[in-house]
């Protein structure tokens, strides 16, 4: 069955169980500019997206290919929520993350090819692309490696004493590992600037949360260790960025760490090489049909008569064009140097 | 009945204490569980209650008394009612007997250190040099990098408030605050991973594991996330930070606080593994550790915490990475070893010195990268070569060195080259059993001479 998203619940810690409530989620509001770039944003990935998994199937990307459709508007919202100076980290399933972060999609397509134009020179796959530039910190193949990681992230903007805060992503597979508490008992220890995003898209790899989660409402996980917790619709965009933008605040008022249950779904495989034979096609049908981050928007746009037919399937055009131009790249840009080999092992002193 | 108080054991390695202080004088009424004493113990000081009710009948060792053997006479608890007088049974100047009665195993105790002195050739002339602890190196190390960059702190647990496990975080607390000095929670996965981030994002932290043996918790956030984001990323994210802490056979701890890592952590591309012997090296290395970009493996020696080496008292000294030192020159057989086991190779050569062998000792200080140049010179010399491990045989840094040397200098060798190390068994508890474990003087003595074609099996 599928899981709809349900409405929005939080839980504040220290108080007795029966204070999980459910909130009125008010209807998040945004301007018509902003609902016209999240809109182009989740095409860009979902096409993006697309585009790799043609690839894949052509042998042009190797290994592992984790892709992110469906849950476009979770990181689509998160990141309209941030600001220069902020560090985001996320698991393997990286790619729109690395595009929401403004990365050039040619550099990161040739990263999946394997080429020396790639954002990691070739040498990093799919799964482990970084740019400082734009405070994206991995793309991290552990599972629930990366959630120490971005709490020292974090560790260094509290150190810094700038107001930046650290967007830890990860999915609800990595909840049951144990460096995730320990990573929030640090967190809410020194009062660390992390916003936990649990991006639960119902399935780690070909096991639902209720066959590996003893507690499923992921949101309550950080209540033993006094961090607040709030479940949203992640398909929806406007609800993430609203609950995006109260995270962001606490934090920089010094008042995180924060922990954000996404609830969404995954279109695709675990990965490319899934055949996701752990759930019905109905139930992949029936979120996609109802659920589904682009259309809701899509909807929107048109029934507000902000853009018509023609408008979105011009924009459908650009974009195609640009992940066109960006698989053109990736795969006429050449394989890394032999030499390449043995560089970047150690920083040179 | 008078009570007989004589100075507690209150670490595995501790062999002598310091009486910081009395906290009672002769004559005070004492109940169980009063404190009687501080006494400064190779990692701490602790406080000294009474078991037992009476009256403080007499004090034995002043305050402020250094080197106190464990087992030593200190202190006589009356019982209300007697005095010193009546008991005529205690001889109140028995030390050396007591010692003699309550001396630590063998295992235990650790000889002096041979003193290693660094080579004049890099230091400005008419240099000279503190006699300073291996503790008190690694300390001055990490506060002189701290007072030069702000962005360098250290975490671990019990580095602060505590003054560290090991005494070797000590007064870095006062000078530069909880901001920079971190105690973490016991939770290594975790405060590992924390500073991995921390480090990606500019910072250079230093993280204490009480042990090496608790970096286990964290080998995924040193392999994996440490050692290879540098290479994954193509050279954007750095991870400038050090691991440090005690490593090897402490003692009598048994086998889950016995064992040496450096090969494991030797195996990984990406990471610098460094494992110094003296004083001067511990300092120099752990600056340069430091200052380092890339993610560095400090390993430390419980067992030469407490040893006092010269160090150069100049400015900012340093130590490369990656820099063999041959510590003591000869022309009969090469020793090669690190950390502790260099103490071993140079007792070893000392004592063949008086039957003719004249032994050369390198000291390999960095384990990655290996400097093979500096042990490829020395068997061109000498054409034998023994290695020297405090630590297991299988897939050892010996094993390292033996197999490189036979690839790169087979035709300088005159015999095969011979790993001496501590047996292929998990540490004993048991004192006789742990010292069959650790590499012995006697086999040491044994391969040199089989190398040198000089008795044993030959």
């Amino acid at each position: 069955m599928a899981k709809k998203p349900s409405p929005r619940k939080s839980v504040k810690s220290g108080k007795p169980t029966a204070r999980r409530k459910n909130v009125k989620a008010k209807t998040p509001e945004a301007t018509n500019e902003e609902l016209i770039e999240y809109y182009k944003t989740m095409l860009m990935m979902r096409r993006f997206e697309e585009k790799a998994g043609q690839m894949y199937g052509m042998g042009l990307i190797g290994g592992f290919c984790h892709l992110y459709i469906g849950q476009e508007a979770v990181v689509t919202g998160i990141q309209a929520a941030l600001k220069d100076g902020d560090s985001i980290l996320t698991s393997y399933r990286d790619h729109a993350h690395m595009l929401a972060c403004g990365i050039d999609p040619k550099i990161i397509l040739a990263e999946l090819t394997g080429r020396a134009d790639g954002i990691s020179s070739g040498k990093g796959g799919s799964m482990h692309m970084f740019s400082v530039e734009k405070g994206f910190f991995g793309g991290h193949g552990i599972v629930g490696a990366q959630v120490p990681i971005g709490t020292g992230l974090a560790f260094a903007h509290k150190y810094r004493k700038s107001d930046n805060v650290s967007v830890t992503y990860f999915g609800d597979g990595a909840v049951n590992q144990g460096q995730v508490y320990e990573s929030f008992n640090m967190a809410r220890l020194w009062n660390l600037p992390v916003i936990f995003i649990i991006e639960n898209n119902q399935y780690a790899m070909g096991t639902s949360l209720e066959r590996a989660s003893s507690e499923i409402e992921l949101y309550r996980r950080g209540e033993s260790f006094k961090i607040d917790g709030e479940m949203v619709d992640g398909m929806d965009v406007l609800a993430v960025k609203e609950a995006a933008d109260r995270a962001v605040a606490t934090c920089r008022q010094g008042k995180g760490p924060v922990l954000i249950e996404m609830k969404t779904y995954r279109y695709r495989g675990h990965s490319m090489s899934d055949p996701a034979k752990y759930r019905s096609k109905e139930e992949v049908s029936k979120m996609r049909s109802e659920s589904d981050p682009i259309d809701q928007i899509k909807r929107r746009l048109l029934d507000g008569k902000l853009l018509s037919e023609d408008q979105l399937k011009k924009i459908d055009k650009e974009i195609k064009a640009v992940v066109s131009e960006a698989a053109e790249f990736a795969q006429n840009s050449p394989e890394p140097d032999p030499s390449e080999l043995y560089t970047d092992i150690l920083v040179a002193e | 009945m008078s009570v007989e108080i004589l100075l507690p054991a209150m670490s595995p390695t501790m062999t002598e204490g310091t009486i910081a202080k009395w906290t009672v004088k002769e004559g005070d009424k004492l109940s169980a569980g009063d404190i009687i004493a501080e006494i400064e113990t190779d990692k701490a000081t602790m406080e000294l209650e009474t078991d037992e009710d009476g009256i403080m009948g007499k004090i034995l060792v002043a305050d402020g008394a250094e080197g106190i053997a464990v087992g030593t006479l200190i202190a006589i608890i009356l019982e209300e009612g007697e005095d010193l007088g009546t008991i005529s049974t205690i001889n109140l100047n028995p030390r050396e007997e007591r010692i003699a009665e309550n001396k630590p195993s063998e295992a235990q105790a650790v000889s002096a250190p041979i003193n290693i002195v660094p080579l004049q050739d890099d230091l400005p002339e008419g240099t000279t040099y503190n006699n300073i602890t291996v503790r008190e190196a690694l300390r001055d190390a990490m506060a002189e990098e701290m007072r030069l960059d702000d962005t360098v702190f250290v975490m671990g647990e019990e580095v602060a408030e505590y003054q560290g496990a090991y005494k070797v975080t000590q007064n870095l607390l006062a000078e530069f605050g909880s901001e920079r000095v971190i105690d973490t929670p016991i939770t290594e996965h975790g405060f590992t991973g924390l500073a991995v981030g921390a480090a990606m994002a500019g910072l250079k932290p230093i993280v204490e594991y009480m042990t090496f043996n608790f970096a286990m918790q964290a080998m995924d956030h040193i392999v994996n996330s440490a050692a290879k984001t540098n290479y994954m990323s193509g050279g954007q994210i750095r991870c400038p930070m050090v691991f440090r802490g005690p490593n090897g056979a402490a003692s009598r701890v048994g086998a889950q606080h016995s064992q040496n890592y450096a090969s494991w952590f030797a195996h990984i591309p990406g990471l610098i593994v460094i494992a110094p012997y003296s004083a001067a090296d511990c300092k120099g290395l752990l600056k340069s550790a430091i200052k380092s970009e890339n993610p560095v493996i400090f390993l430390e020696n419980e067992m030469v915490y407490g040893q006092s080496f010269d160090v150069p008292a100049v400015d900012d000294y340093t130590v490369p990475i990656g820099k063999a030192a041959v510590v003591r020159t000869g022309s009969d057989v090469t020793l090669i070893s690190y950390s502790i086991g260099v103490k071993f190779a140079l007792e070893a050569a000392e004592k063949l010195a008086l039957e003719g062998i004249d032994a050369e000792v390198v000291d390999l200080r960095t384990l990655r990268p290996l400097d093979m140049d500096t042990v490829i010179a020395s068997v061109q010399k000498t054409n034998r070569a023994v290695c020297i491990e405090e630590g297991w045989i299988s897939c050892s840094i010996s094993s390292e060195i033996s197999a490189r040397l036979m690839e790169d200098a087979f035709d300088y060798l005159d015999a095969p080259v011979i790993r001496v190390t501590n047996e292929d068994v998990p540490m004993p508890y048991a004192a006789n059993l742990e010292k069959l474990a650790v590499v012995s003087q006697e086999r040491i003595i044994k391969a040199i001479k089989s190398v040198c074609y000089k008795g044993g099996d030959q």
